[in-house]
C-alpha cells in the first residue's frame, strides 16, 4: 500500500538513488540501526520487539494443543498471523486484515515453514489426534517501511525465545529449532536497488524483491512485490544483497 | 498418504522429462458478454479469464485521478479441487490476486485512463499446481483481447525440484511432495520479470537452473498466446482487406 508524497520529494529521492545515495546518508547495502528485545511478553511463550530504525515490530509466540490436519497427521501446526494495528500507521485501519497484512502473514509463514527451522514433527503428541499448534502473532506498531524484514527477524527471534510450557506432555528438552532464517528486501527506485527501505523510499519505489535465506546460503523463500519488474540480473544482484545482508542480520538472532 | 517417488528414469510422473510443459492451449475470445477473456488449459488445469474495461471506477472514492485502477480477482471454483473448497476468498486467493495484478500492471499504460477501473476476473475451473501462473497466462491474452494497449504480453510459468532435480511446469503432486517451487512471470520480450515468488529449498545453483527451465517455457507459452491472438483476429482482418 502506497501512501501520498509530494513531486518534490519523490524526485529528490529519485535523483538522490541515482547519485547511489539515500535520504538518511546510508549506503545502498545499509540497513538502519537494528535492535531485538526478548521477552517483552510474560503471557507469551517467546517473544520479540525489533526495532529497525522508526519501524517497530513486536510477535508474541503461544503454543496451544489442537488437532492435526488430515494429510499430515504428525505434524505440529504452524499458524501465521499479522495485524498492521491502526496505531502504527494513519493508513492503517481497524477491522479484518487487508491484502497488505495477508500478504506479510503469508511471507512470513514462508520464510518459517520452508526453511524448516520448527521441527513439526516433534511436536506430534498422539499421532492422528493431538499435536501443538504454535501461533506466531506479528504486531506492527510503527510503520516506517521494511515491514517484512522486520517481522522476519521479530519472529524468528521470538521462535528462538519460546520457553516450552511447564505441563507434564511437554517430554522435549526445549522447544525444536535448527535454523535461523532471514529475510532481505531489496527495492528498485529508479532502476537503483537498495535495501531495508523506509517508508518514504517504499513509496515512491517501483518494486520490492525479498529473498530469504538459511545459514548455507540456500534460498527458502522469494516474494516479489509492487508494480515494478525486475529483469534477470537485478534479481542476480538482490540474492548477493540478500546473501551479504542477511549474514549480517543473523548475527542479530 | 506416502510420499510417491516423483521420477524415475528420468521420467515424470506423466512421463514427462524434467524440461518440459505439460500439453497447453490457450483460447482467446471465449466469452460473450465480457470485453475480453480468455480460456486456458495447462496439462489438468482450466482456467477462464474475463475482462472488463476500462470503465468508470464505482464506487467513486476508489477512482484515482491520474491513473486507472486495476483490479484483479483470482478465484477457485468449489468444484476445482479434489475436497470441496469453500467458495469465497480465503487468505490463499487474497495474496494470489494481490501478486497476479503487481504481475499484470508494468504491462499496462494505467496513465490512459484516469478514474477509470480495469477488472480482471480470473476463474480456476479446474485446478491441478501452476494456477497462478497460467491464470497470468491466460489474463494476459484476455486483456488483449479487450483491446488494451499494452507494452507486451505477460506469460508466466513455474519452476521446481522434485526428487533433487530442477523441473518446470509442477503438477499437484510435484507440487504437494516436491522440495521447491518457483512460479514467475516475465513480459517475454524484454525478459523483464514481473512476478516471482519461491518456496522451499533451492542451492544458488538450482535456483539459477530453475530460472533457465522457466524462460525456455515462457518462450513455448508466449507463442501460444499470440497465435491465440491471431486466431481470433486474423479472419477478420483479412475479410476487411
Amino acid at each position: 500500500m502506497k501512501e501520498l508524497i509530494s513531486t518534490v520529494k519523490r524526485d529528490y529521492i529519485l535523483d538522490l538513488a541515482v547519485r547511489g545515495k539515500r535520504i538518511d546518508d546510508r549506503a545502498l547495502d545499509q540497513y538502519r540501526e537494528i535492535t531485538i528485545e526478548r521477552g517483552v511478553i510474560g503471557t507469551a511463550q517467546g517473544s520479540a520487539l525489533v526495532k529497525l530504525g522508526n519501524t517497530q515490530v513486536m510477535v508474541g509466540v503461544k503454543l496451544e494443543k489442537g488437532e492435526p490436519f488430515k494429510d499430515s497427521p504428525r505434524s505440529g501446526i504452524l499458524v501465521v498471523n499479522a495485524e498492521l494495528l491502526p496505531l502504527a500507521s494513519p493508513t492503517f485501519e481497524p477491522g479484518p486484515p487487508n491484502e497488505d497484512a495477508i500478504e506479510l502473514a503469508r511471507v512470513v509463514d514462508r520464510v518459517i515453514r520452508e526453511s524448516e527451522m520448527i521441527d513439526l514433527e516433534k511436536l506430534c503428541l498422539k499421532e492422528g489426534e493431538e499435536v501443538w499448534a504454535v501461533f506466531v502473532d506479528i504486531y506492527v506498531l510503527d510503520h516506517d517501511g521494511n515491514l517484512i524484514d522486520a517481522s522476519v527477524l521479530a519472529s524468528v527471534a521470538a521462535l528462538y525465545d519460546v520457553k516450552p510450557p511447564a505441563v507434564p506432555d511437554w517430554t522435549l528438552p526445549g522447544f525444536p529449532l535448527r535454523a535461523k532464517p532471514v529475510a532481505v528486501t531489496v527495492v528498485k527506485l529508479n532502476g537503483v536497488l537498495m535495501v531495508d527501505a523506509k517508508l518514504e523510499e517504499e513509496n515512491v519505489a517501483e518494486a520490492r524483491l525479498t529473498i530469504s535465506t538459511t545459514e548455507n546460503g540456500n534460498i527458502c523463500a522469494i516474494q516479489k512485490g509492487g508494480s515494478g519488474f525486475f529483469s534477470r540480473d537485478e534479481v542476480e544482484r538482490a540474492y548477493e544483497l540478500a546473501l551479504r545482508c542477511g549474514e549480517e542480520l543473523r548475527k542479530k538472532l | 498418504m506416502e510420499r510417491p517417488k516423483l521420477i524415475v528414469d528420468g521420467r515424470r510422473l506423466d512421463g514427462r522429462r524434467p524440461d518440459e510443459l505439460r500439453p497447453f492451449r490457450i483460447k482467446a475470445g471465449v466469452l460473450k458478454r465480457a470485453d475480453g477473456s480468455a480460456y486456458m488449459e495447462l496439462g489438468k488445469n482450466k482456467i477462464l479469464v474475463a475482462v472488463y474495461g476500462p470503465k468508470e471506477m464505482h464506487p467513486r472514492h476508489l477512482q484515482q485521478s491520474d491513473v486507472a485502477v486495476l483490479r484483479c480477482r483470482y478465484n477457485m471454483a468449489p468444484f476445482s479441487v479434489e475436497e470441496r473448497k469453500r467458495p469465497g476468498p480465503d487468505r490463499r486467493s487474497m495474496e494470489i490476486s494481490k501478486v497476479i495484478r503487481e504481475a499484470l500492471e508494468p504491462v499496462l499504460f494505467l496513465h490512459l485512463y484516469p478514474r477509470a477501473v480495469i477488472d480482471v476476473f480470473i476463474e480456476v475451473l479446474q485446478a491441478d499446481a501452476g494456477t497462478r501462473t497460467a491464470g497470468i497466462t491466460a489474463a494476459s491474452v484476455a486483456l488483449a483481447d479487450a483491446g488494451i494497449p499494452m507494452r507486451d504480453l505477460v506469460t508466466g510459468i513455474s519452476a521446481g525440484k522434485v526428487d533433487g532435480t530442477v523441473v518446470l511446469d509442477l503438477m499437484k503432486e510435484e507440487d504437494q511432495w516436491g522440495e521447491a517451487d518457483m512460479p514467475i512471470a516475465v513480459m517475454p520480450r524484454k525478459k523483464l520479470i514481473t512476478l516471482l515468488q519461491m518456496d522451499g529449498n533451492f542451492t544458488p545453483e538450482e535456483f539459477r537452473q530453475a530460472f533457465d527451465l522457466a524462460f525456455k517455457g515462457v518462450e513455448l507459452l508466449y507463442e501460444a498466446q499470440k497465435e491465440a491472438l491471431r486466431e481470433k483476429y486474423l479472419p477478420s482482418l483479412e475479410e476487411e482487406r
